[in-house]
């Protein structure tokens, strides 16, 4: 088994193909898109392939350490951030072409409309902790 | 009676209860209830007899859970509440569950939970911390792979290979929570072992036995990994090395080669070699010889090419690397190695770099990087 992170972004993405941002969607729209996700994640568990799912909120601060004695310096948020993420599900499954079919189904989340957002989302695997024995 | 003792008698008991008639993930619940009760009840009182014990209480939880189904769906229990004894021998019960668990219509992952559960007698907590998920998706991987072995029955022959690559890849998984899972495998391997004289059994056990010796060498006071020609062999567990040794030796008289044993006599080469420039590197390329004839796999004609290196100098091993497709996991930090011997720091440092990049690893990433740095500095100055 192997994990992986997929990983939503608010910007730095290329568009979606159904781009209407979320604000303009129907309550009823975002009610499909939650409870969508919620199956989804629920499925998961039930393979066996669930590990973590999260949401970060769009803002965000970036702090950087400004020397001996000194208050971190704070900055942001940046309005022209390339790249923002948004959250993520994080999954443990058999082979990378397992990772990539999931994924796909996560980007068929129901959007504007009732159709699917076909959002790029980021498959990112996680390095190993332990090394495989190869000497 | 410690917790481990316990979780031997695990399978015997599993094997007891499927004999008198319960199914098999029945009975594998019943046994892990009754090893929890096992654990709490001698913590204060040492039990006399564990495994009657564990047969009279799992027996006990097995017919509770049943006649709660039954009522459940106004059935007659079929199950006769006196015990039925049925042909077979324990030992046999083993070697079934060992099949069962590694049965091919499981995913790797879903036997490797199975086995840890039903023939490890872990807890669905411990494997999930084990491997880093949610107890609550490890138990649905277990109950799923229940599901798909419930269709097969006990008694059927299974195949030893199956059963072995479980082994080995929960040998390979490490150690987080509070279960050595290298020494899990060692431990069933060992009670495989046990109950069969499949020279593969022995094989794998051995391999298992002289890589887990040099563990504690393996890894730096920091965390960083130490290369095996720089492991203070000092470290090295003599004991595990002189079984690892002796199991393997056994195994070779009979004179039937498989590719475990292949590997746990190039393991038992390196073991052998007081200093790292004593190792027989002229046997050990014959035994990757061997180890290709059996597998044609390229992970094992890659090592191979390092061995050559070493036996016949850097520019043998890499016309031995030459064939190999670049995209094989560690191909650059092979190639990385020898190019430095062959003294081409430049080539070498720009591929450390890249092994790097693809390292599936943290600690084999940062030691990968460690040898890049430490060329490109030695460039510089």
């Amino acid at each position: 088994m192997a994990k992986y992170l997929l990983l939503k972004h608010y910007r730095g993405a290329p568009a979606s193909v159904n781009d209407v941002p979320m604000d303009q969607w129907t309550p009823e729209e975002l009610s499909a898109h939650v409870q969508y996700m919620r199956d989804f994640a629920a499925r998961l568990e039930g393979t066996g392939e669930f590990v973590d799912s999260q949401a970060l909120s769009s803002e965000g601060t970036f702090v950087r350490y400004d020397g001996e004695g000194r208050p971190p310096v704070t900055d942001g948020p940046f309005a022209e951030t390339k790249d923002l993420i948004a959250g993520w599900m994080m999954i443990d499954v058999e082979t990378y072409e397992r990772a990539l079919e999931l994924a796909g189904e996560l980007s068929a989340a129901p959007g504007a409309g009732g159709k699917p957002i076909h959002e790029w989302l980021e498959v990112r695997p996680f390095m190993a902790e332990h090394p495989t024995v190869i000497e | 009676m410690n917790e481990s003792l316990l979780r031997e008698l695990v399978p015997a008991v599993i094997g007891v209860l499927v004999r008198r008639g319960a199914d098999f993930a029945a009975a594998e619940d019943a046994v892990q209830d009754a090893l929890v009760e096992a654990v709490r009840v001698c913590q204060d009182d040492p039990l006399r007899d564990p495994k009657g014990w564990l047969i009279t209480v799992a027996w006990r939880k097995f017919l509770d859970a049943a006649r709660a189904e039954t009522s459940r769906r106004h059935r007659e229990l079929r199950v006769e509440s006196e015990p039925v004894p049925g042909p077979g021998e324990p030992a046999d019960d083993t070697l079934q569950l060992y099949f069962l668990c590694a049965h091919p219509s499981l995913t790797p992952a879903s036997a490797v939970a199975l086995t840890l559960r039903a023939v490890g007698g872990l807890t669905t907590r411990q494997i999930a911390q084990a491997y880093l998920v949610p107890e609550a998706t490890m138990a649905q991987r277990i109950s799923r792979a229940k599901r798909t072995v419930s269709g097969v029955r006990f008694n059927q022959p299974g195949d030893v290979a199956t059963v072995l690559c479980v082994l080995y890849l929960v040998f390979n998984e490490g150690y987080s929570g509070d279960v050595d899972l290298a020494v899990e495998a060692i431990r069933l391997a060992r009670q495989l072992a046990a109950v069969t004289k499949h020279e593969e059994v022995a094989g794998l056990l051995a391999l298992m036995l002289l890589h887990h010796a040099r563990r504690p060498a393996r890894t730096g006071l920091d965390g960083s990994l130490v290369p095996l020609a720089e492991q203070d062999r000092g470290l090295w567990n003599t004991r595990l090395i002189a079984e690892g040794v002796d199991v393997l030796q056994a195994a070779l008289a009979r004179d039937r080669l498989g590719e475990f044993q292949a590997q746990a006599a190039i393991a038992a080469l390196h073991a052998d070699a007081q200093k790292a420039e004593e190792t027989d590197w002229v046997q050990i390329v014959e035994w990757y010889d061997e180890l290709v004839r059996l597998t044609d796999s390229p992970v094992a004609r890659l090592n191979r090419a390092v061995a050559v290196g070493e036996a016949d100098g850097p520019r043998a091993g890499l016309a031995a690397l030459a064939g190999l497709d670049t995209a094989l996991p560690r191909h650059a930090a092979v190639a990385a190695y020898l190019h430095e011997r062959d003294g081409d720091p430049v080539a070498a440092a720009r591929l450390y770099a890249e092994a790097a990049r693809s390292a599936p690893s943290l600690p084999e990433r940062d030691h990968l990087t460690r040898q890049a740095a430490r060329l490109n500095t030695r460039l510089r100055s």
